[in-house]
C-alpha cells in the first residue's frame, strides 16, 4: 500500500452542493438546491470568467423576454467519480433544455449566462455559440451528455 | 401546419421555408425561417451545447 497526494474526488463533487465553507458562508433557509437560471446576452457584451454576477447590461432584450432569463432545471445531483489514485471528476448538468419560447429578440447574441438566483445571482458559467438572432420563434439550448467526459460543468483532478 | 410569425399564426402554406444548419466542435445548430413576401416573419434556433466549461483542480505539495 502507498499513499498518494490527492484532492479527494468525493470533495470537488461536494464542493457543487455546498458541504465545505473555508470563508463566510451563504445563509441558507433551506437545504433545497437553489435556483439557477440563464440569461442571454448580445455578441457586444463581455460575459466571461471574470464575471462574478448576472447584469442586465448588454443583455438580450425583445418581445417576450423577460430580464434574467428563464430558470435552468438541474434535476439530477452532481456526480463525483474516481478514475484512478489522483484522478476524478464531479459534473453536474441542467436535466432539461434551456428554452426561450415565441421570443423576438432582433439583435445577435451569442452567450448565455447561468447564475444561482437563490445566492444574490452569482455567476456559475458561461457558454458561448455562434451569433443568432430569433424572430417570433423558440431558442433552445440542449444541454450535452452529463457523463464524466461531457457535462456541462466539471470539476476535474488529473 | 400553423407558425407563429410577426402578423399572427400563419399557415406554412403561405409562407417560403429556410432552414440551416452549423455543426463543428462547440454546437450542432439548426435553425427554421419563414418569409412572406421577402421579409422574415419567423426565426427559430435549436442549439445542441458539445463543450463543457471544466477546470483543473490540483493538491499542492509540501515544498
Amino acid at each position: 500500500m502507498a499513499n498518494t497526494q490527492a484532492m479527494t474526488t468525493s470533495f470537488m463533487g461536494e464542493l457543487m452542493t455546498a458541504t465545505h465553507n473555508f470563508g463566510t458562508a451563504p445563509v441558507r433557509a433551506t437545504g433545497a438546491t437553489d435556483t439557477f437560471k440563464g440569461a442571454l446576452y448580445l455578441d457586444s457584451a463581455t460575459v466571461n470568467a471574470s464575471t462574478t454576477a448576472y447584469s442586465s447590461t448588454n443583455e438580450v432584450t425583445g418581445t417576450n423576454y423577460v430580464a434574467g432569463g428563464v430558470t435552468v432545471t438541474f434535476g439530477t445531483p452532481p456526480t463525483a467519480t474516481n478514475s484512478s489514485a489522483t484522478a476524478g471528476v464531479a459534473f453536474v448538468t441542467p436535466s432539461a433544455s434551456i428554452t426561450y419560447t415565441n421570443v423576438t429578440l432582433t439583435t445577435a447574441f451569442d452567450a448565455v449566462l447561468i447564475y444561482n438566483s437563490t445566492q444574490s445571482n452569482k455567476a456559475v458559467s458561461v457558454h458561448t455559440f455562434g451569433s443568432q438572432t430569433v424572430t417570433a420563434g423558440t431558442f433552445t439550448l440542449t444541454m450535452p451528455s452529463n457523463t464524466t467526459t461531457t457535462a456541462l460543468i466539471r470539476l476535474a483532478t488529473t | 401546419m400553423i407558425v407563429t410569425t410577426t402578423k399572427g399564426e400563419m399557415d406554412d402554406s403561405l409562407l417560403e421555408k429556410r432552414e440551416g444548419s452549423l455543426d463543428n466542435d462547440n454546437e450542432s445548430t439548426t435553425w427554421v425561417e419563414y418569409w412572406l413576401d421577402g421579409e422574415l416573419v419567423h426565426r427559430s434556433v435549436h442549439i445542441s451545447l458539445k463543450k463543457n466549461v471544466s477546470s483543473v483542480a490540483e493538491a499542492a505539495s509540501f515544498n
